[in-house]
């Protein structure tokens, strides 16, 4: 017998004097965890199998289950952790390139958790949200230089097309087929009742949602899947996928187990088949090329929807988003290092791009030193957890955000980290029929509303703090900002003070 | 080290206090001293100053640049670079009368001055454009220079001290304009710098301020991409760039102006018409970055009017009244019952809407 040399990190602990055995762990691993021995009549795991999703947990009615990280070891090596080690036996084995989902694990500074936000003492009155108004409306888009008047000396309306938002948080981009027809009708209803928009990403839209088009960004990346006339017009904005902040320079990844009737019509492909969408956009070599594909996406529809440029937060990201301002985008999303994807090569996630902090800081300021952040707004994404990084994010300079990973979680996701292998326990980033029908659209919609919800109240509540009753006070208000613990060079980037100056 | 204004920024709470003659006839500068000296408890003595609108009829077509110097150096320097670019029809230091409480004066200067034709034809700018860079070029350019008032028929006075003795420092009794504004300054630092002291003016444009905005550095990293250098790090500083941002380069109304700076809230919007509805939301999403947010009362001045205006919250206090042909406008009712006890009408202006003055013919 082949010997393998991997070690299960987690172990499924059972009490055996609460377990019943009704099996139910068994019917809900859809990794064939848990399974009735009958030689001892009891259930028993296999741990090699464990990816630590906690549907078991969650599910056993006589909460015997817990899930423990292995103590298993190896001798303790500050250089060779266990996990390089067992990847080398992986790639050893397998030949092949180490897959991984969700955003960068690594050790690597989170900024958000180093700035502090301002309050309001004495010179200046604090605004207390429950009594007052406070806004958080805004207008995402290109805002003319001059104004104009007509021969009646009244002001023309000389705005190009863009989106109002309810709250500076819009939903980012995740493909039908990556994730669930279910998950997608979370994101699509919720974004309608939240006043703000879902993002299709790159799979197309599946004719159901159609009716949800006002509150909907429809994405063209580099494999053009689903992409015809009546999908561009159908969203209030159309958004080209340069980069993805887990994963840039390369393309999407979708495994042809994904790829099942529905979501091969969506994305106009044979089924089955993997959808790899190619690293670069091929009519996009150059940033004149970027320039023709804004200008014939606006074409297409009429002039009428605002043009979103995604690229992720590389080395070099204040001049190509600089670049991108001067190519007739209305909108750039930046999405940081941290960001999540379905599947991405380990090394690339983990250390290929920059973090968004860093990356969201030095563009608004290369955009006002070479004024011209008027002519687009700013989308921030790439790990916004909670309100509090919302809130830094407009202080830095954004004009909203783009959640994906924290919407994934509202819906159940625990972050096992096993998108790629399409087994998700939890309905989300599976399209197996009898997993999907785990996550029941109408209360998936409602756990996504009461997220935005709660986080709005947050941010109200920090920037009534401030003195501040409108977002468009704080957006790129740094002074509100203090660092702690960042070095003279991370504050001259984030163009921030450092506390207690 | 303690940090001087400009390399720190410094919280101030204030007094204000305005008056306007709307027929043109002169108020004497002693009247707006007596108002803002009754709000002394709104000061703490680290500022005061005035500003005062046709009080120099004789040189009405010259720009009259008043200037701190603080050495000989920097006079040099500046009348150098000023003879560069100007006609100087007249120069001369500012007269003030020694008192005990203003002290460690720098030397203080007024020139009236016109731009040499072929240097402004040469610059391809207007007359006031012009003038506001060269303004600029001085303040931040020429170390020991600072010109703290530039416009025509008016001027800037102000010091480190009490307003009233600021007022008396400056002989403001021997001036008479149409309008007069003040402000006594209560800083929560001590920097003891004549230029941080209000008004702050640009060319024709003067306000004092009485606030402390918590947007300042959303709005100063924005106006910052127009050309305007925020040296002061104040608020009052910001506030004229907006003001002169919106009214003398994007052509806005001084209505307009203020529903930018103090836009109505997104549900007052939602009632009106749609008309309204659509250029409100227009002035709101193009100029969302010029709103201020945070307390302030401000009176700008400008050539012929004055505006007075408060945050959309009305976090501080300001009163209007009239007497006849006279405006008057404070932080407290008091400072204007001083001067002018009998009223024909006193309100609180609300949060947001601007009172505006202006001549009613042209003075001569």
């Amino acid at each position: 017998m082949r010997v393998n040399w991997d070690y299960a990190p987690f172990q499924v602990l059972r009490d055996p004097a609460r377990c019943v055995n009704c099996r139910l762990c068994e019917k809900e691993c859809s990794n064939q965890v848990h399974r009735f021995d009958d030689k001892i009549k009891g259930m028993v795991a296999d741990d090699t199998k464990c990816v630590n999703c906690h549907r078991c947990v969650a599910i056993c009615p006589t909460r015997a289950l817990k899930i423990a990280l292995t103590d298993h070891t190896f001798r303790p090596n500050s250089n060779w952790t266990a996990d390089s080690i067992c990847e080398i036996y992986r790639q050893a084995e397998s030949g092949g390139v180490l897959l991984s989902s969700m955003g960068a694990p690594t050790k690597l500074p989170v900024y958000w958790d180093k700035l502090l936000v301002n309050a309001s003492q004495v010179t200046n009155p604090s605004i207390d949200p429950l009594r007052e108004p406070m806004e958080l409306r805004t207008f995402l888009g290109k805002r003319p230089s001059m104004i104009e008047r007509d021969p009646d000396g009244e002001i023309l309306d000389n705005r190009q097309p863009g989106l109002m938002v309810e709250t500076p948080i819009l939903f980012a981009a995740m493909s039908y087929g990556a994730i669930s027809y279910n998950a997608h009708a979370a994101l699509a209803k919720a974004a309608q009742r939240l006043g703000t928009f879902y993002n299709t990403g790159e799979g197309g839209l599946h004719e159901d949602f159609y009716v949800y088009g006002e509150n909907t960004i429809v994405q063209v990346a580099s494999g053009r899947f689903g992409v015809q006339p009546e999908y561009l017009n159908a969203g209030k904005a159309v958004e080209i996928k340069v980069g993805q902040g887990a994963k840039p320079g390369i393309g999407g990844h979708l495994p042809g187990s994904k790829i099942v009737a529905d979501v091969a019509k969506t994305r106009m492909i044979p089924e089955g088949m993997d959808a790899l969408s190619p690293a670069p956009h091929h009519d996009i070599y150059s940033i004149e090329d970027l320039r023709q594909l804004v200008d014939s996406i606006k074409e297409a529809t009429q002039y009428r929807k605002p043009v979103i440029v995604k690229v992720a937060a590389v080395h070099n990201i204040a001049a190509i988003a600089s670049g991108i301002a001067r190519s007739g985008a209305d909108i750039i999303a930046i999405d940081g290092y941290r960001g999540g994807t379905g599947a991405a090569p380990t090394r690339i996630r983990d250390n290929v791009g920059i973090p968004i902090e860093l990356a969201l800081a030095a563009v608004d300021q290369r955009l006002r030193d070479e004024k011209i952040r008027g002519e687009v707004s700013l989308i921030a994404g790439g790990s916004i957890r909670n309100s509090a990084d919302v809130v830094k994010a407009v202080a830095l300079g954004a004009d909203a955000v783009y959640v994906g990973t924290a919407a994934l979680i509202a819906l159940g996701c625990h972050l096992c980290r096993a998108c790629h292998s399409g087994k998700c326990n939890w309905g989300i980033a599976t399209q197996r029929p009898e997993l999907v029908a785990r996550l029941d659209p109408e209360e998936g919609a409602e756990r996504l509303y009461n997220l935005i919800t709660a986080w709005n109240h947050e941010i109200k509540e920090m920037m009534g703090g401030m003195g501040i009753n409108s977002i468009e006070a704080l957006r790129g208000n740094r002074a509100m900002l203090r660092g702690v613990g960042l070095n003279q060079k991370e504050l001259d980037i984030l163009g921030i003070r450092h506390a207690g100056e | 080290m303690l940090q001087k204004e400009g390399q720190v920024r410094i919280p101030s709470g204030c007094a204000i206090s305005g008056i306007f003659a709307k027929d043109g006839s002169r108020v004497n500068g002693q009247e707006i001293v007596r108002s803002i000296a009754v709000m002394h408890d709104r000061s703490n003595g680290l500022g005061g100053g005035f500003a005062g609108y046709g009080i120099y009829p004789t040189y009405k077509d010259y720009y009259a640049l008043h200037v701190f110097y603080e050495d000989l150096n920097a006079k040099h320097e500046c009348e150098a670079f000023l003879e560069r670019h100007f006609d100087i029809i007249n120069l001369s230091k500012i007269p003030t009368r020694k008192t005990r409480k203003i002290v460690d004066e720098p030397l203080i200067w007024r020139y009236f001055v016109t731009p040499l034709p072929h240097a402004l034809s040469d610059s391809q700018l207007d007359e006031r454009e012009y003038t506001v860079r060269c303004v600029f070029r001085v303040n931040t350019r020429i170390q020991g220079a600072y010109v703290f008032s530039s416009g025509k028929n008016m001027g800037a006075f102000k010091a480190v001290g009490y307003p009233e003795d600021v007022g008396s420092f400056y002989r403001l009794d021997e001036y008479e304009g149409y309008c007069w504004m003040a402000h006594g300054r209560y800083p929560t630092n001590t920097p003891g710098w004549w230029g941080g002291a209000h008004p702050f003016t640009m060319i024709d444009y003067a306000i004092v301020h009485n606030g402390e905005i918590s947007s300042y550095d959303a709005n100063r990293r924005w106006l910052e991409m127009f050309g305007y250098h925020c040296s002061l790090l104040t608020d009052t500083e910001v506030i004229t760039y907006i003001f002169d941002y919106l009214l003398r380069k994007q052509g806005l109304s001084l209505e307009e102006a203020a529903q930018v700076v103090a836009a109505p809230f997104w549900e007052t919007i939602q009632r009106k018409d749609p008309k309204e509805q659509e250029r409100l939301t227009y002035l709101r999403s193009v100029f969302s970055s010029l709103l201020i947010t945070g307390p302030f009362s401000i009176l700008l001045g400008f050539d012929g009017g004055m505006m007075a205006l408060n945050d959309r919250l009305k976090l501080r206090s300001m009163v209007a009244a009239e007497k006849g042909n006279l405006f008057y406008v404070a932080s407290e009712e008091c400072a204007i019952r001083v001067i002018q006890p009998e009223l024909d009408r006193v309100w609180a202006p609300k949060g947001g809407e601007p009172v505006i003055v202006r001549l009613e013919k042209e003075v001569v």
